[in-house]
């Protein structure tokens, strides 16, 4: 990694959390999505977002990347008011969705290029060979994406997330549709990043994925946050380890399935 | 207005350049039709079609590339589609970039294809024996007026392309544009129309564009219709323009 590519542009900004979020509300005509969403994401941590299709997870990252207005409540991203100081926000953020948003008659190369040209970066050339390098993608660099498998198209979509060095990375559903290898792959690229200073807020809903990879976990259902915290702190919610003749830790599969109570409609797969 | 937005534009632009340069399938379908109307009315209607000139191919070239425009914007409007559908435009719009450029590069690339689009439909006539002894002004308005024309068509297209449920959906709607020329001056003299047919074709925006491309090629005077014809074309510009911008607006906010 180059050294401008690296640096946090975090250091300014103290120890407030990075993303901070009190009582979001956003309805679609009759349907409250969001009934007064609380979080708080400290710099620097992966923070996942878990809960079923339809709880909402979509519509919180897309009011924290401007993309959508909030009905009520404040959203802090970076320190900036995703409300007031949206441009400021797009300024600290990227946005990988949850379809990958590539440009599938460019290369990967041209794909790079063009999202740092777009971020006004100097260099956009060496910015993305770097990327390219990084994301084990020279060799793929030079062709179509429309040629890229999944997991590629996953990886390039992350690298793109990563030009301009933003402090704040959210990632809606990364590994929705990957093969199990693919899946593996974005995760190291996550913890890379977390691990270079980036806050990443995750949406997932995969269980074993937040477990995997979640400093945080927080759990969205009916419009609210029911539970945050960290691995640890939810398995505590349970009872502890039963002891019949194995010992059995709660997963947190059924940390969530409990706390949703959706186990009894949930069929075994 | 956001410094950048010369420059994302551009940027941009560039972009879907390069979708073009790869697809140039887009560019060739845009030309087909006109070129098969073309064809179909010289060689075959045109022998009986009484419109008091010499040249049927010189009277029907201008309704022919009014036809290669309403033909050619309806990829404007399925480019914008797929932008919407992938991640592509929500990755844009979460970035720090001039949002109005998203809509102008889309604008813009319309009008570079239509313009290769209508170089080539020129060609083909040229092939078919259209000669016309207008001088470099004369010229020069022809494609004023073309290029106008396509920027409030495309403005038109834009709208769909926000709006629209299903890429069928994104490009139907040039349909009616491409057929508009037919109750025209574009194809046969107005005054054989019945009354209201004739009354409509008369005053539609078609046949005073068409009569004014018409008059710059014979080296005619251009009278009215050609201020008619940039009244037309302004005015559906800015109309089109206005609500291309609100359903934009209502799309990103």
């Amino acid at each position: 990694m180059l050294a401008a590519m690296s640096i946090p542009a975090t250091t300014s900004q103290g120890q407030r959390p990075a993303i901070h979020v009190q009582g979001l509300e956003k309805s679609y005509k009759e349907l409250r999505v969001l009934r007064g969403v609380d979080l708080a994401v400290a710099r620097g941590s992966i923070f996942a977002l878990l809960g079923s299709n339809g709880a909402g997870k979509t519509t919180v990252v897309k009011i924290l990347s401007t993309l959508l207005r909030a009905d009520a409540g404040t959203a802090l991203v970076n320190g900036f008011d995703v409300a007031t100081q949206a441009a400021e926000v797009r300024e600290s953020v990227s946005l990988t969705g949850q379809f990958a948003a590539v440009d599938e008659i460019l290369s990967g190369r041209e794909n790079l290029v063009l999202i740092a040209r777009l971020r006004h970066l100097r260099d956009p050339g060496v910015i993305a060979d770097d990327l390219l390098r990084r994301f084990s993608l020279t060799e793929a660099g030079a062709r179509r994406v429309a040629t890229y498998s999944g997991g590629m198209r996953r990886r390039l979509d992350i690298a793109m997330s990563l030009i301009g060095n933003p402090p704040v990375i959210f990632l809606d559903e990364p590994t929705t549709g990957l093969d199990p290898e693919a899946r593996i792959e974005v995760w190291q690229a996550v913890r890379e990043l977390a691990e270079g200073g980036t806050t990443v807020l995750l949406t997932t809903q995969y269980l074993d994925e937040a477990e995997q990879l979640a400093d945080q976990i927080a759990i969205l259902h009916e419009g609210r946050i029911i539970v945050d915290g960290t691995l640890d702190e939810l398995k505590r919610l349970l009872p502890p380890a039963e002891v019949e003749y194995v010992e059995k830790q709660p997963t947190l599969e059924d940390v969530f399935l409990t706390l949703v109570g959706a186990r009894a409609d949930k069929e075994q797969r | 207005m956001n410094k950048h937005f010369l420059g994302d534009t551009a940027v941009l632009l560039g972009r879907s350049l390069r979708h073009i340069s790869r697809s140039p399938d887009t560019i060739i379908t845009t030309a087909v039709m006109p070129i098969a109307f073309l064809l179909l009315f010289v060689y075959v209607f045109g022998g009986a079609i009484q419109t008091g000139t010499d040249s049927y191919v010189n009277y029907l070239l201008p309704g022919i590339l009014l036809i290669t425009i309403a033909s050619g914007i309806s990829y404007t409007a399925f480019r914008l589609f797929l932008d919407m559908q992938g991640g592509i435009f929500e990755r844009f719009q979460s970035m720090p970039i001039a949002r109005p450029a998203v809509l102008w590069a889309h604008v813009l690339t319309s009008l570079v294809a239509n313009v290769i689009s209508l170089v080539v439909v020129v060609l083909v006539a040229l092939a078919m024996g259209f000669r016309s002894g207008a001088g470099v002004l004369a010229w020069l308005a022809v494609g004023g007026i073309l290029i106008l024309f396509t920027l409030a068509l495309t403005w038109i297209a834009v709208i769909p392309g926000l709006s629209a449920k299903s890429v069928d959906g994104a490009s139907a709607f040039s349909y009616p544009l491409i057929f508009l020329p037919f109750v025209s001056s574009a194809f046969v003299p107005t005054d054989t129309m019945p009354g209201p047919v004739r009354a409509f074709a008369e005053h539609q925006p078609v046949t005073s564009i068409v009569n004014a491309i018409r008059d710059l090629f014979t080296e005619q005077p251009v009278g009215a219709d050609i201020w008619t014809a940039l009244a037309w074309c302004v005015g559906i510009l800015v109309v089109a323009y206005v609500f291309a911008t609100v359903s934009y607006r209502r799309r990103i906010s």
